[in-house]
């Protein structure tokens, strides 16, 4: 009922405009080039220094009953971080950015545009950046003879899955800001994640209690089901951290959606 | 329900108010707007002007109250309502990521109209507002009335059937305001619908035929400028300064009593309100007062707002 209301009243074409905003805005200026370009560094930094550094001293793993080798672990987990922070980046401070000192979305809601249509062209171009990042890095994944094409190509949309979760729960919680010194707190957490899901070890390493909370937070799910599918292990797990992640991209948008509506209209 | 569109109000409210917490910023307006119209809201800083406007530009809804658009109701209707209206909002919220064309047909692609027409409209809208020649420019370097002036722009690409401009000139150098009120007025001439606010009464005077004229929320005064002038005021006023003004300007109010149809005491100036200034002045000269300068002029709203609240508007 509430989806179906929502559908019927959302038009493609505004959340469309809303995007090509965006595509106008980095036709335009060198500064966005530069943050986009960082944003994608980072990760493979990591692999290439903890999973091929380190890898070469831990040596094969076996997890699950497969063994691989230590960067081939790791990697997916990086391609899941990547996917996350591409799309988090968009959607806090950029959004963030727009939402309070530019006033952008003040303008674009006085014409027809919905904030539920502000949302979701925000967050498809969060996606988009997102998943340049993560096609760049399975190619570079390719090359490095971590995954095959194939299943390369079966984990893409997946991390485009992991970029709408993020993104949208990124962008509900950018709604919440007061300051940019909330930000620091969430870089923190963000950075929590990045050490903990699973990334650098299996979670089965960590004690029972640990390794539950680990397998409530977000993070956790995305390099799961990106790794079962760059790993080409699969199983019915995956479809359940599809499934998380889908309501956290369901979820975030629609809280996101009415935090700017009650931000800006009143 | 008979009667033809073109008769019906494009902006009618009754008893309208908007209360933000505990605050009332909008006390239970009456309004009515016909198309063709160029209505003002004149009003201090705080009068409930913005408030005002954002709820009929529907991006504020109604505490209580009744209003409607175009005929339609703003918190049902208002994505079809805002497809037919421009706005200028009181603070420009123009794109510093995108170029002077791009704010347009960015702008345009809101309102569901195509690339190709979106960039048809943008070059017309930037020659009417003289500023084709910074198309491909940013916004930042545009100068106030720049900015101005491609936010009406803006107002503009979706051809609206009625323009909402808050403040549209508070700011602007004269020669800027100059420049902007012949391209409003040229709007008006079209026939655009225009409801702006302000507290400038020669803006109010320049461009408006009718007003009502916000205090505290409330409307206190209604009218085209010359009837509310005519009204609340006199035909002529005398502006008298004493060089012992500061302190001395009421008792100077008292020995002027009488004179012309009402004395008005300022911190800094005597107002005498008389229908024949210069037979006001040979009076005050009669009573064997000597100020040291003296002034007739004609009667403004700014005499009008004075009158109905005793107080000047802009501080
Ligand atoms: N979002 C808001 N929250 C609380 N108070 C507000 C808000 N917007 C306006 N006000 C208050 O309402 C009053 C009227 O404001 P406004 O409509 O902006 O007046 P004007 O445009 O005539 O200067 C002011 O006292 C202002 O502080
Ligand atoms: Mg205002």
């Amino acid at each position: 009922m509430m989806t179906t209301l929502v559908a019927s009243r959302v038009s493609p074409g505004r959340v469309s405009a809303v995007i090509s905003r965006n595509v106008g805005a980095l036709r335009s200026g060198p500064s966005y080039w530069i943050v986009l370009v960082s944003g994608f560094f980072e990760p493979l930094l990591y692999l290439l220094s903890i999973g091929v550094g380190v890898g070469a001293l831990v040596g094969d793993l076996t997890v699950g009953g497969r063994t691989m080798s230590y960067a081939a672990f790791v990697a997916p987990a990086m391609l899941a971080v990547s996917a996350m922070s591409g799309a988090l980046a968009e959607t806090t401070f950029n959004f963030f950015f727009k939402l309070k000192y530019m006033k952008t979305f003040e303008a674009v809601l006085a014409t027809p545009v919905r904030p539920i249509e502000v949302a979701m062209g925000e967050l498809t171009w969060a996606m988009v950046r997102g998943s340049v990042y993560t096609g760049i890095f399975l190619g570079v994944m390719v090359a490095l003879g971590l995954t095959t094409p194939g299943w390369a190509l079966a984990a893409f949309p997946a991390t485009a899955l992991v970029g709408l979760a993020f993104g949208a729960v990124g962008m509900w919680i950018s709604t919440l800001m007061r300051g940019w010194q909330d930000f620091d707190l969430m870089s923190t957490g963000q950075f929590a994640l990045f050490l903990f899901s699973g990334t650098f070890s299996p979670v089965q390493n960590y004690p029972l209690g640990v390794e539950i909370l680990i397998q409530l937070t977000p993070l956790y799910h995305a390099v799961e089901l990106v790794r079962g599918l760059c790993t080409g292990v699969l199983g019915v797990g995956l479809a359940g951290h599809a499934a998380y992640l889908a309501v956290m991209a369901v979820g975030g948008l629609w809280l996101a959606a009415r935090r700017m509506e009650k931000r800006l209209c009143v | 329900m008979s009667r033809r569109v073109a008769d019906q109000p494009l902006i009618f409210a009754r008893g309208l108010v908007k209360r933000f917490g505990d605050f009332t910023a909008v006390d239970g307006i009456d309004l009515e707007v016909a198309p063709g119209e160029a209505f003002g809201f004149l009003g201090p800083n705080g009068a409930g002007k913005s408030s005002t406007m954002r709820m009929i530009g529907c991006v504020s809804a109604p505490t209580s109250g009744e209003l409607r658009i175009l005929g339609m109701d703003p918190v049902r209707d208002g994505a079809t309502i805002r497809g037919r209206l421009g706005v200028c909002p009181q603070l420009d919220n123009l794109d510093p990521d995108l170029t002077v064309r791009e704010n347009l047909t960015t702008y345009a692609r809101y309102f569901g109209l195509s690339r190709a027409e979106g960039r048809r409209r943008a070059d017309e809208l930037l020659e009417f507002v003289q500023l084709s020649d910074r198309a491909n420019g940013k916004v930042e370097p545009l100068s106030g009335g720049m900015k101005r002036r491609l936010t009406i722009a803006r107002a503009m690409v979706n051809e609206p059937d009625l323009v909402l401009l808050d403040e549209p000139t508070t700011g602007l150098d004269p020669q800027a305001r100059h420049l902007l009120w012949e391209r409003l007025f040229r709007l008006k001439q079209r026939g655009t619908t225009l409801v702006l606010t302000t507290h400038y009464m020669d803006e109010a005077e320049q461009l408006c035929d009718r007003l009502v004229v916000m205090d505290g929320g409330k409307i206190v005064a209604e009218g085209s400028p010359r009837s509310l002038i005519q009204s609340y005021s006199t035909a002529e006023v005398v502006e008298l300064r004493f060089p012992d003004g500061l302190d001395g300007n009421a008792g100077y109010a008292a020995k002027l009593d009488g004179v012309g149809e009402r004395v008005d005491p300022l911190p800094d100036r005597v107002l005498v309100y008389a229908d024949d200034g210069d037979s006001a002045v040979a009076e005050v000269h009669r009573r064997g007062l000597t100020p040291a300068s003296v002034l007739v002029r004609r009667s403004t709203l700014e005499d009008v707002f004075l009158h109905l609240t005793g107080r000047t508007l802009v501080d």
